[in-house]
C-alpha cells in the first residue's frame, strides 16, 4: 500500500439533493475541527462548501439523484476540499466567477457563490469539462494561535 | 421564521431562525411572499439577529426582495 503524502483524509459521496447541502458542510467542517480553526474559520469552511455543493446540485446535474463526492485531505495546518461531479460541467469558467454573473437567474441565485470562495478560502481551482463534469479543490490553512488560558 | 406586523404603521418583520443556504431558501421566499401579499406592507424588515448561517442563497433572496 502507497503511503499517503497527508496526515489525514476522507471521502464522502451524496446525492444531488438539496437537503444534503447542510450535511456536507457540517461534516466537512466536523472533519475540519482536528485543525483546532476558530469560529470564523470554520464559518469560512461550511460557507465554501455550502456554495460549491449548491453549484453542482444547481448546475451539474437536472435530476436529484446522481452522485456527488467529497475528497478532503489534511495536511499539517491546511486542509483541501475537492467537490466533483460528473454533470454538465461548466461553459465559461472565467464568466462562473464573475461577480454577480448567474447562468439560473430565474431561480433567484446571487451569483456571488465563486466570489465567496475565492475570499473566503485561500486557493480555489476550477477544472471542468464539457459533459463530464467539474471538480472544484479548495484549500484553507488553519492559523495556529497561542491559547493565552494554557500560557 | 417568526412573522411580527405593525398594523398601524405597516411594518412586516421577518425574524429569519433559519440557516439560510438554498435549500431553506426556498421556504423562506415562499413564507416571505405569502406574507407580503397578505399584509401590503410599506416597510419590510428582514432581521438576521438569529441566523447562525448563510450563503449566497440569502444573498439572493435579500436582492430579490429589493
Amino acid at each position: 500500500m502507497t503511503k499517503k503524502s497527508y496526515d489525514n483524509e476522507m471521502n464522502l459521496e451524496f446525492l444531488s439533493k438539496s437537503s444534503n447541502e447542510s450535511f456536507a458542510r457540517i461534516t466537512v467542517a466536523a472533519f475540519a475541527a482536528q485543525l483546532d480553526p476558530n469560529i470564523e474559520e470554520i464559518s469560512d469552511i461550511k460557507t465554501a462548501v455550502s456554495e460549491i455543493v449548491t453549484n453542482a446540485i444547481i448546475h451539474a446535474y437536472d435530476s436529484n439523484d446522481e452522485i456527488i463526492k467529497i475528497h478532503s485531505y489534511i495536511k499539517d495546518n491546511c486542509i483541501t476540499i475537492e467537490v466533483s461531479d460528473t454533470g454538465k460541467g461548466i461553459e465559461d469558467i472565467e464568466l462562473a466567477k464573475k461577480p454577480l454573473y448567474t447562468s439560473k437567474a430565474e431561480l433567484e441565485r446571487s451569483g456571488m457563490g465563486f466570489t465567496i470562495v475565492e475570499n473566503f478560502m485561500d486557493d480555489l481551482k476550477i477544472e471542468s469539462i464539457l459533459g463530464l463534469g467539474t471538480k472544484i479543490t479548495m484549500k484553507k490553512i488553519i492559523t495556529k494561535e497561542e491559547n493565552s488560558l494554557e500560557s | 421564521m417568526r412573522i411580527n406586523f405593525n398594523d398601524q404603521e405597516k411594518i412586516l418583520t421577518l425574524e429569519i431562525e433559519e440557516e439560510i443556504d438554498h435549500h431553506m431558501a426556498g421556504n423562506l421566499r415562499r413564507e416571505a411572499d405569502y406574507e407580503i401579499q397578505r399584509r401590503n406592507p410599506k416597510r419590510i424588515i428582514l432581521d438576521f439577529n438569529n441566523v447562525v448561517f448563510m450563503d449566497s442563497a440569502g444573498i439572493g433572496m435579500v436582492i430579490r426582495k429589493i
